[in-house]
């Protein structure tokens, strides 16, 4: 590659030059965060500051627990709204998609259309209608948080069905099923046992995507104003700075795995594939 | 046996034309999605951009529309196109370049996969979370703004920014704005940038092309219906945001935040529909911002059949 180079390859040094600019522009904003959540103290005028573990120590302290309260409990309402979000994904969306696939697949193209709407909706506008319709809601179910559900399942809409989608159009579902139900199989050991572990991949991508979105979700839940972990951030934040960075450094990492989970689900999936391919003649 | 082989040739066509009482029983099961999507996105989206049609008793009104006559919506209106297209010029460019460093990377290795996860952690990185990361790094406090202090710079333009503190203004949003922009680019425009073929610049070389001329006569044009696509869905991308905005910006000063303004006001009777007419306003915008992305995404596919 050093010799001559054709076309669009950069030079080394270009290469270099711009990704280590770059990762350093983008690097020092998550370290921040970290030094922040290690200060202790207000920097003396020289320029001196002190560094410790205590903000961390902090949230575990009994005394505290009045002021952190807010905050646990948002964390405690966004993973039950999570959990019933992703039951919205697997048990309205999955089977319309499977069932699209294998009885109508002249309506892909229009469940494609309206999973993708809420991108092009803002949130923020979805929101202004969300409002009058809660009201309604909150007559059915009661003000609770975990009907935010409802709502931010529409939001997740896109994210859930693209690896789905993918997973479907990469198997073929509909030869699966008829060879299945030509070996005799019954439409749940179809479903139970050839099409949803083939989909596998798709739906955990689907699942994990979802609980992202949910756990990163604030607009919803603050104009319906309920406390779920974002809106328990910014509250939190006016009384104690540290605590509000120190969860959103754990978020941070905690999403970033879930995200680095999803592209390893898709590797292995490959290499299992190449495996069996070897094997059978 | 027998009876599923004879059934077997007429399902493979997928069991068209064969109207049965099964037939009827799977239409019932798309039921539950659409009366799902029917409650929470179609209600939802008629409600918010119908609501600037009515009175708050519920009769029928053009009043609502005063509210785009305000000077200060119209203002932040502009405002808000002019943050969304300062990051998505900004943050297209410099995705742009990283996509273009990236073609010298091992498309399998470490570096290119790392890469890929953390634009694409990063492109989802916003709202309160994203703003804490820049009130440690830009604001009175932050890393940035004390080492400038004690570098000699007593006011700098991050806490002195016409006597503000930059992050908490519009003109400041577009920093963490930027921190989304950028990653999403290098998502949406790297597959263009690896669509370019190596033959081309082969037949650039042998005949007597530079790699100015590489860059002039192919690379540009060829790339150039992609990179506006994708600078267009970035535009979409600020434009729609809200969270990071509303964890920096207490006041108005962007259209999704003058949307909370109407929607919190206790003071003024009516103004809640008033928001109806700005979120109809943002939808105007998005469909005709979607509609280029259509078109140019259109010219853009040309290259990759």
């Amino acid at each position: 590659m050093s010799a001559p180079r054709f076309g669009a390859t950069p030079s080394i040094a270009s290469r270099n030059i711009i990704l280590i600019v770059v990762g350093v522009v983008f690097i020092v904003p998550i370290l921040a965060m970290i030094q922040f959540t290690l200060r202790i103290g207000q920097p003396t005028d020289k320029g001196g500051q002190q560094y410790g573990v205590q903000h961390y120590l902090d949230l575990f302290n009994p005394a505290n627990e009045s002021t952190y309260d807010p905050l646990f409990q948002g964390v405690q309402n966004s993973l039950v709204i999570a959990l019933f979000t992703v039951l919205i994904i697997l048990v309205l969306l999955l089977p319309t998609m499977i069932l699209i696939e294998l009885k109508f697949p002249q309506f892909r193209k229009l469940l494609e259309f309206v999973c993708l709407i809420p991108i092009t909706i803002p949130t923020v506008v979805l929101v202004v209608g969300f409002i009058p319709a809660y009201q309604v809601v909150a007559q059915i179910f009661g003000s609770t948080p975990y009907t935010l559900a409802f709502a931010i399942g529409i939001i997740c809409l896109p994210y859930a069905f693209r690896p789905i989608a993918s997973n479907l159009a990469a198997v073929e579902v509909t030869t699966l099923s008829e060879a299945a139900r030509s070996l005799g199989a019954s439409w749940f050991e179809v479903m139970w046992r050839v099409i949803l572990p083939n989909l596998r991949r798709g739906i955990l991508s689907a699942i994990l995507l979802t609980v992202a979105v949910v756990l990163g979700e604030y607009t919803i839940a603050s104009f319906l104003s309920q406390t779920t972990f974002q809106t328990a951030l910014l509250l939190i934040q006016q009384t104690d700075p540290y605590a509000g960075v120190i969860f959103a450094v754990f978020a941070l990492i905690f999403v970033f795995i879930l995200l680095v989970l999803i592209g390893r689900v898709g590797t292995f999936r490959g290499g299992r594939v190449s495996r069996r391919k070897r094997v059978t003649p | 046996m027998t009876a599923a082989a004879t059934a077997a040739p007429a399902t493979t066509t997928r069991g068209a034309g064969k109207p049965s009482r099964r037939r009827s029983a799977v239409w019932l099961g798309l039921t539950p999605f659409a009366i799902y999507i029917i409650l929470f996105l179609a209600i939802p989206a008629v409600l918010a951009v119908g609501s600037g049609f009515f009175t708050k008793t519920g009769s029928f009104t053009f009043d609502n529309f005063s509210a785009l006559a305000d000077p200060s919506v119209q203002s932040d209106y502009v405002g808000t196109l002019g943050l969304s297209a300062a990051t998505a010029i900004i943050g297209g460019i410099v995705g742009a370049l990283v996509c273009f460093a990236l073609l010298g990377t091992n498309p399998t290795g470490g570096l290119r996969t790392a890469i890929d996860s953390a634009s694409s952690v990063l492109a989802q990185f916003g709202g309160v979370m994203l703003a804490f990361a820049f009130i440690v790094t830009f604001g009175l406090n932050g890393i940035i703004t004390q080492w400038l202090i004690q570098s000699g710079f007593e006011k700098n333009v991050f806490n002195d920014f016409q006597g503000n503190t930059l992050i908490y203004s519009v003109v400041g949003l577009s920093l963490p704005y930027l921190y989304f922009q950028v990653p999403l680019m290098v998502l949406t425009f790297m597959p263009a940038m690896e669509g370019l073929k190596a033959t081309w610049g082969e037949a650039n070389a042998t005949l007597g092309g530079t790699r100015f001329t590489y860059w002039t006569r192919i690379g540009f044009p060829i790339l150039a219906p992609a990179f506006f696509g994708s600078v267009i869905l970035l535009f979409a991308n600020s434009f729609s945001s809200y969270a990071t905005a509303a964890a920096l910006i207490s006041q108005g000063g962007l259209i999704s935040l003058d949307i909370r303004g109407f929607i919190n006001s206790e003071t003024v009777v009516g103004h809640q529909n008033a928001a109806g007419v700005l979120a109809l306003l943002m939808v105007v915008t998005m469909i005709i911002v979607m509609y280029l992305y259509s078109m140019l995404e259109r010219r853009a596919s040309r290259w990759r059949r």
